[in-house]
C-alpha cells in the first residue's frame, strides 16, 4: 500500500493564546487536486505553513509522502506559489530568474546553473506558455502570467507536490482558465495540488476534492457537495455567532443563518444551475 | 596635460595612496552588500549593525584582539536584542531598532571617553581617511575579500532569501541561516567601512549604491555590477574633492554618493523624475516627425 501524498494527523498549533488549527486531520491522495476553503483566520495559511514545515504543530504529525517535511523539502518535492500581495513585484529579476530559482535544490554551492538546468527551466517556461516573456521582469506580467510563472517555477523544481495560496486573486476569467488547465495538465502527471482559495465558483472546474477549514477540517469531499450551502453556512456563517463548532449543524440552524458570505456563496452555486 | 597633473599630483604621497586603496575596496564591498540591503528592506538594520559595532571595536582594540571578532560580537548581541524586544514586547520593530544601536553607541562613546589612547577611537567614529596605516590597510583589504567572495559565491541564495525565503525554504534551504549570514556579512563589511568614513557615515555606503543601481537597472546581476562601479567612482572622486577643496574625506566621499543618487533618480531613463520625462517628450517628438 502507498502511503498518501499529504497526511495531517490531529495537527494543533497556537500562535501564544490564538487558536488556529485545532486537531485538524486531512488525507490527500497523489494526483488529487484539493480545494481548500474557509474564511480568513481559519487556518488555511497555518495549514500550508504546517504542510511545508516552517511550523512545527503543537500536537499531531504531517507525512508527505509516507516522509516527514524536512525529508520532502531537501527532496525538492515540495513546490509553492505564493499569494500576489506576498511578492515584491518591483524585485529586479527576470521571469527566467524566478523559474531558475526551481533548480536551486537540485545545485551545488554556488547555484551554478548546468545545461540540465537551463534545459529543465526553458521546458517549464514552454509549459506554462511564458517562453517570449522569459527576460520581462516579473512585475510587467499580468496577473494571471505572474501565476504561471511561479508554477513554472515549481515544474522546473520537479515537485510532485504544489501549493497554491489564492492562485486566482487579481486573475481575470481567461487566465484562470488557463490555469485550470495547467493544473489539471499537472495533476494528471501526478502531481498533488493543494489550493487555498475564496474563490468558490473556480472549485467544481478544478479541484477532484474540496476541504472546509474552520480550525479543524470540517467536511473533505466532492466539491458539488462540499459546497452545498448549508455546509458553507458552517464554515462561512455560523462561528461567527457560535465559538464553539458543532460538528453538522441541525439543517433548521442552518436556515436560519442569514450571513452575507454564506449568501454570496449559495447565489454562486444557484447562479451555476 | 593639466588633468594628468590634477590626477597624478596626489599619488606622489603615500598616505594619499593608502586612502584611495582602502577607499575603494571599503566603497566596493560596501556596494555588493547593499544592493540586497535595500530589496530586503535592511538599510535601517544596516544603520543600527553599523553603530552598534562601535563598543566592540573599542573592546577589541582595549584587549588587542582583531576589530572584527569585537565588531562581529557586537552585532550578534544588536541583532538578538532587537529581536528578543520586538517579540516579547508590544514595542515596534522601529523603535526596538532606534533603542539598541543608539544605546550600543552611546556606550562606545563612553568606553571610548574612558580609554586612554583617545585620538586613535575618535577616527572610527568619523573615520580617518587621510591616516591610513599600512597594518589598516592590511586588515581591511583581508576582511573586505573575505566579505566579497562570501556575497559573490552565495550571491543566488542571497537574492532567493531576498525575494522568497518561503521558497527557499520549501526547497531544504534554511532562511533563518541565510538571513545569519547576511548579517554576520553586514557586520563584517562595517568593520571594513569603519576605517574609511567611520561609523557614523557607513550607513550611507551601505545604502546609497544600491539604491542608484536599482534605479537604473531591472536585473540584479546588473545591479551588483554598478553599484560596486558607482560606489568606487564617487569614492575616489570624493578623495580627490576632498584633497583640492581641503574638506572631510569620508563626509566628502558620502557626498559624492549622495550626489550621483540625486542625479539618477532625477535624470535616469527608467525611473528617474525628469528622466521618464524626457524620453516620453522624445518619443512624442519622434511620432510627430514620423507623422509629418
Amino acid at each position: 500500500m502507498s502511503s498518501p501524498a499529504i497526511l495531517v494527523e490531529n495537527v494543533t498549533v497556537h500562535y501564544g493564546e490564538v487558536l488556529a488549527l485545532d486537531s485538524a486531520s486531512l488525507t490527500v491522495d497523489a494526483a488529487r487536486i484539493c480545494g481548500l476553503i474557509g474564511m480568513n483566520g481559519s487556518g488555511k495559511s497555518t495549514l500550508f505553513k504546517v504542510i511545508m514545515g516552517m511550523i512545527k504543530p503543537d500536537a499531531g504529525r504531517v507525512l508527505i509522502g509516507g516522509q516527514s517535511p524536512t525529508r520532502a523539502r531537501k527532496e525538492g518535492g515540495i513546490g509553492y506559489v505564493p499569494q500576489s500581495e506576498d511578492v515584491d513585484w518591483q524585485f529586479p529579476l527576470s521571469v527566467r530568474d524566478v523559474v531558475m530559482m526551481g533548480r536551486y535544490g537540485h545545485q551545488g554551492f554556488t547555484r551554478r546553473p548546468s545545461k540540465a538546468d537551463r534545459a529543465a527551466v526553458d521546458l517549464a517556461l514552454d509549459r506554462v506558455e511564458l517562453g517570449e516573456y522569459a527576460e520581462r521582469q516579473i512585475g510587467q506580467l499580468s496577473g494571471g502570467q505572474k501565476k504561471r510563472a511561479f508554477v513554472a517555477r515549481g515544474i522546473a523544481q520537479g515537485a510532485t507536490m504544489m501549493l497554491l495560496d489564492e492562485p486566482f486573486a487579481g486573475v481575470d476569467k481567461r487566465s484562470e482558465a488557463t490555469i485550470t488547465r495547467l493544473l489539471r495538465e499537472l495533476a494528471s502527471d501526478g502531481c498533488t495540488i493543494l489550493i487555498s482559495t475564496h474563490d468558490l465558483h473556480a472549485l467544481p472546474n478544478l479541484c477532484d476534492e474540496a476541504v472546509l477549514l474552520m480550525r479543524r477540517v470540517l467536511m473533505h469531499g466532492a466539491p458539488e457537495l462540499v459546497l452545498q450551502p448549508e455546509n458553507l453556512a458552517m464554515a462561512f456563517g455560523l462561528d461567527v455567532l457560535n465559538r464553539d463548532l458543532p460538528v453538522p449543524p441541525h439543517p433548521a440552524v442552518t436556515a436560519a443563518v442569514v450571513h452575507p458570505a454564506a449568501a454570496g456563496a449559495s447565489a454562486i452555486i444557484e447562479s451555476r444551475g | 596635460m593639466e588633468i594628468f597633473d590634477i590626477l597624478l599630483e596626489p599619488l606622489s604621497y603615500d598616505f594619499m595612496v593608502r586612502a584611495i586603496v582602502t577607499t575603494a575596496l571599503a566603497a566596493v564591498v560596501c556596494a555588493v552588500l547593499s544592493c540586497w540591503l535595500v530589496l530586503i528592506g535592511w538599510s535601517l538594520m544596516g544603520d543600527a549593525v553599523s553603530h552598534a559595532v562601535l563598543p566592540g571595536v573599542v573592546l577589541a582594540y582595549i584587549v588587542g584582539a582583531p576589530f572584527a571578532l569585537g565588531a562581529l560580537v557586537f552585532a550578534l548581541i544588536a541583532v538578538t536584542l532587537i529581536g528578543v524586544i520586538r517579540n516579547t514586547s508590544r514595542v515596534k520593530e522601529d523603535a526596538a531598532i532606534g533603542i539598541v544601536f543608539t544605546s550600543l553607541f552611546a556606550l562606545g562613546l563612553v568606553l571610548i571617553s574612558v580609554t586612554p589612547s583617545q585620538t586613535d577611537l575618535n577616527h572610527i567614529i568619523f573615520g580617518n581617511l587621510l591616516g591610513v596605516s599600512i597594518p589598516d590597510l592590511i586588515q581591511v583589504l583581508v576582511l573586505g575579500v573575505v566579505a566579497f567572495v562570501i556575497l559573490i559565491l552565495k550571491r543566488r541564495d542571497l537574492t532567493l532569501y531576498a525575494f522568497d525565503p518561503t521558497h527557499a525554504h520549501a526547497i531544504g534551504l534554511s532562511p533563518k541561516r541565510l538571513g545569519a549570514l547576511l548579517m554576520g556579512l553586514l557586520a563584517l563589511t562595517s568593520v571594513v567601512a569603519l576605517q574609511t568614513v567611520g561609523v557614523v557615515l557607513v550607513v550611507a555606503m551601505l545604502i546609497i549604491p544600491g539604491a542608484t543601481a536599482y534605479l537604473l537597472t531591472d536585473r540584479f546581476n546588473r545591479m551588483l555590477v554598478i553599484a560596486p562601479v558607482i560606489s568606487a567612482v564617487c569614492s575616489i572622486a570624493g578623495i580627490y574633492f576632498s584633497y583640492y577643496l581641503d574638506t572631510a574625506s569620508g563626509a566628502m566621499v558620502v557626498l559624492t554618493q549622495g550626489v550621483v543618487f540625486a542625479a539618477v533618480y532625477l535624470f535616469s531613463p527608467r525611473q528617474g523624475l525628469i528622466g521618464t520625462r524626457l524620453a516620453k517628450a522624445r518619443r512624442r517628438k519622434a511620432a510627430a516627425l514620423l507623422v509629418a
